[in-house]
């Protein structure tokens, strides 16, 4: 374990790491950081004993059967499960090296710079622009010009503008299904996160919409730590670089991407990843 | 074929359950019918009021029980027909039968089983025949026929009228008479003309005279202060001395602009009395009216279906923006439907803000548990207490603490002369009252539709950052208001048809005011009210003449279903506009 003051000093500034493009070894690997980490539901225990490192700038998928507490996992980094009475946690959740749980951190500023994208969309009952701009909003920015610019750049990387550039001001509820979840990644990333948040994005969207979404993640990973969830294998080896593989709440073996689905070490594993579980 | 497969289906209802379908749809269609009755009732009735009908003049035989002083003639608008036996007649009028010492007892009990049929006639005149109603006996009609030149005269007192007009007489004397040809021509211009110096009287009174008076009032009440105080402590200080000077020297010169008005308002009404119209009845008697007391009339027996409808629209117009006369028997009800519109108001206005914050704690801030599990079956119940109970705690809560505690941080001169603001009954206590009792029906429904936000638009908000309170003020309480205003229109429409509670805080068959006029402050809502669903108790059940007071009845709760129909109606847009722009949040 790396002494933690010492972690921060290394850890790069955001725009430097932007203007000096620098070789993917310079990110930290320990971005988010699960140490020993137990989850309860009231009594029912859902994660147990968790060790996880997820690089920076990276994309790391977690897979694993129905129940096994993926979605609970992702929940707990930007701490939406805050909102479930009686849960519990033991063990350290670290985010670029500072507790998750620190009494000294804000959740909203915790969320502020963790963007999440559901399995169902999600959009408001508002306007395309004013979606994006939400999180703009709450946090209290107010300038035209500037909201006018993040909603042009955020939907541009949702791959998202040219479809909706002339209707920004018409209801969200009249894009189509894809457009809807793209315009939930837009309103993520308008926010300028770190970390993005995906629970099976494309759970609900045809082939061709999920290939748009593949290679927006695709993108993103060049500026965002990515985390997803997926219940789809290709998907899962197409889109991530790390894959965690989780049975029962146990994180049971974690690897390079291409490891886990060509030569893992594990038997569970390979029985889940060959479709030969259950 | 057909025989046979309707009989197939007939077999398989009862095993399918379908029996039941039947059963039900049964209900609803008992439910419909029972509504829509009432309605066509009320519609019909209520706009037979205003629809002008011919009428009717009958001969009677000479030994009719229905001659009145010896005359056979009577012109009317027959109401209805009806059947009687003659043992409900000698029961009636039994009384009178014993006063006349049995005369013909026996002979009309031989009869008994005989049934007669008689017309009951609306004949108006009620300061000459006592009753606007009267029956006559169809085998006591000689004749029957439709003059042309009778006229239905809509009075300032004693109702309405019948009669032929004969002439006119004016100020200087001079008279036209029925065989001049300009007589109808003069008849419509010297009541035209009636009409608007009557109208200009009414302004002087109320417009003019009436902030007048108000000044007056409240000056004099700061005098009999000073005065007291005189009395009680001996002496005056020189300021109070000064004040009493000044407070006499501005009443004299109010009164002295009173008298001005008054005088001219005097002569006004001297020109409408000394205008005279001289009219026949149907039996030849003959009578007269002053123009100021003959507010409006037409010929009934000449009129073509055209005419009837702008009739009609006049009487109805007159009905819902006039003032009422005779204790609330003729005239409009305009007061009252203000009364109520505005009442209806102030309660919604009190009534939502309060009802949505509370669902908005209970449902989103409250830890859920016993305590706010006792609370909403609180609030559940307090939707089945009986609206009076709300009377009586308005009452005390509002009327006497509240406002007597208003009156004696703001008005306590007033109130130490026995002349409450505040701590009377009064429009804002009312609406304050009703929106108690709406609270439930409006907490229930916004927390209901609070609800059913989705999750998902919850945590998309608190994953951009938001915050609780930004969540529920951004996303949602605009996703809530088509919940939230349903919950309103429930309330306006059982707060507007509520009386019972309003009898005890503030409603009056007779205010002499609005609550909203051209006076300073404008909105005075301290003041009484009158509320058409009071009005109508006190047309129907408090008037002397009830019979002759049924179509005003039916033509009042016509008023106050269309009211609630409008404010509901309005709510409804509102609500549906809201939708629309929240269309598709449901999948
Ligand atoms: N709010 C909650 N309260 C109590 N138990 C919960 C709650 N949410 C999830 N659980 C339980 O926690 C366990 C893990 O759930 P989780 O949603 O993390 O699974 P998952 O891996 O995301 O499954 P899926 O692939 O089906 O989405 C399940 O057994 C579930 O029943
Ligand atoms: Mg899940």
């Amino acid at each position: 374990m790396n002494d933690s003051t010492e972690t921060l000093q290394q850890a790069p500034d955001i725009k430097q790491k932007e203007t000096d493009n620098p070789d993917k070894t310079d990110f930290r690997q320990d971005y988010i950081s699960f140490r020993n980490y137990n989850f309860f539901y009231g009594p029912t225990q859902v994660l147990f004993d968790v060790n996880l490192d997820i690089p920076e700038r990276q994309v790391t998928a977690l897979i694993g059967p129905s129940g096994c507490g993926k979605s609970t996992l992702l929940r707990n980094i930007n701490r939406m499960n805050d909102l479930v009475d009686g849960i519990r946690h033991e063990g350290e959740l670290l985010i670029d090296g500072t507790s998750a749980y620190d009494p000294t951190v804000e959740v909203i500023s915790l969320r502020k710079r963790i963007g999440m994208v559901f399995q169902k969309s999600n959009p408001f009952a508002k306007s395309i622009y004013e979606n994006v701009v939400y999180g703009l909003r709450v946090a209290g920015r107010k300038k035209k010009s500037s909201l006018d610019e993040a909603v042009e750049t955020s939907l541009r990387r949702a791959a998202l503008w040219d479809e909706v550039k002339d209707r920004l001001g018409e209801s969200a509820f009249g894009l189509s299904g894809g457009q809807m979840q793209r315009l939930c990644i837009a309103r993520a990333i308008a926010n300028n996160p770190e970390i993005i948040l995906m629970d099976e994005p494309c759970s609900a969207l045809d082939p061709v919409a999920t290939g748009k979404i593949e290679d927006l993640i695709h993108d993103l990973k060049k500026e965002y730590t990515i985390v997803i969830v997926t219940h789809n294998m290709q998907q899962a080896a197409r889109v991530s670089d790390q894959t965690a593989f989780f049975y029962l709440g146990k994180l049971i073996e974690y690897d390079e991407t291409e490891k886990i689905f060509m030569n893992p070490a594990q038997k569970q594993t390979e029985d889940y990843v060959r479709g030969r579980f259950g | 074929m057909e025989n046979n497969a309707s009989n197939k289906t007939r077999k398989s209802l009862a095993p399918k359950g379908e029996v039941w379908v039947w059963f039900t749809s049964l209900g609803l269609v008992l439910g419909l019918a029972m509504v829509l009755f009432l309605f066509g009732l009320i519609l019909l009735r209520g706009f037979n009021f205003f629809w002008p009908v011919p009428v009717v003049q009958l001969e009677l035989k000479e030994d009719s029980e229905a001659v009145f002083r010896g005359n056979t003639s009577f012109a009317g608008v027959i109401a209805s027909t009806q059947e009687r036996s003659l043992q409900e007649i000698a029961v009636e009028e039994e009384i009178l039968l014993e006063e006349e010492e049995e005369v013909e007892a026996d002979g009309i009990l031989g009869q008994a089983l005989q049934t007669i049929s008689e017309y009951r006639v609306f004949v108006g005149s009620r300061d000459r025949y006592g009753q606007s109603f009267r029956y006559f006996r169809h085998n006591d009609i000689l004749e029957r026929s439709f003059p042309e030149d009778i006229i239905r005269a809509e009075r300032r007192v004693e109702g309405d009228a019948f009669f032929f007009p004969q002439r006119i007489q004016f100020q200087d004397g001079s008279e036209v008479t029925r065989e001049d040809a300009n007589f109808e021509d003069e008849l419509d211009r010297v009541v035209k003309e009636g009409r608007a110096r009557r109208s200009q009287i009414n302004r002087i009174d109320r417009r003019e005279i009436g902030p007048i008076n108000l000044e007056i009032r409240e000056l004099t009440m700061d005098l009999r202060f000073l005065n007291r105080i005189e009395r009680t402590e001996g002496d005056l200080s020189e300021a109070q001395e000064a004040q009493r000077e000044r407070l006499t020297e501005r009443i004299a010169q109010l009164n002295e602009q009173f008298e001005l008005l008054r005088d001219k308002a005097d002569e006004l009404r001297e020109t409408n009395q000394s205008i005279r119209v001289f009219y026949e009845y149907a039996d030849g008697t003959s009578g007269q009216i002053a123009i100021g007391d003959l507010f409006r009339f037409y010929y009934p027996n000449r009129l073509g279906f055209f005419q009837r409808i702008q009739v009609a629209g006049i009487q109805f117009w007159e009905f819902v923006s006039g003032y009422p006369r005779e204790a609330n028997m003729s005239g409009g009800i305009f007061p009252a439907i203000f009364g109520t519109f505005v009442m209806t108001l102030i309660m919604s206005i009190a009534v939502t803000p309060f009802g949505v914050i509370t669902a908005i704690y209970l449902r989103e801030y409250a830890v859920q548990g016993p305590l706010v599990r006792a609370v909403r079956i609180a609030i559940n119940n307090l939707a089945g207490v009986p609206s009076i109970v709300f009377g009586v705690f308005g009452l005390g809560f509002f009327v006497y603490i509240m406002g007597g505690t208003i009156d004696s941080l703001f008005f306590s001169q007033a109130q130490e002369l026995g002349t409450p603001t505040f701590g009377t009954g009064g429009i804002l206590w009312a609406g304050l009252t009703l929106a108690l009792l709406n609270l439930p029906v409006v907490i229930v429904a916004t927390e209901e539709s609070i609800s059913a936000v989705p999750r998902g638009v919850r945590e998309g908000s608190l994953a951009c950052g938001a915050s609780k309170w930004q969540t529920i003020q951004r996303l949602v309480i605009p996703a809530s208001l088509p919940g939230i205003l349903t919950g309103m229109i429930l309330a306006m429409a059982r707060g507007a048809g509520e009386v019972a509670p309003l009898m005890l805080v503030g409603v009056v068959a007779l205010a002499p005011n609005l609550p909203v006029d051209g006076t300073f402050p404008f909105v005075h809502l301290e003041r009484k009210f009158m509320h058409l669903g009071f009005h109508i108790y006190d047309v129907g059940f408090q008037s002397p003449d009830s019979e002759a007071a049924i179509p005003t009845v039916f033509a009042t709760t016509l008023i106050l279903i269309a009211l609630i129909v409008v404010l509901n109606l309005s709510a409804i847009l509102l609500r549906n506009h809201i939708r629309k722009k929240h269309k598709g949040s449901a999948f």
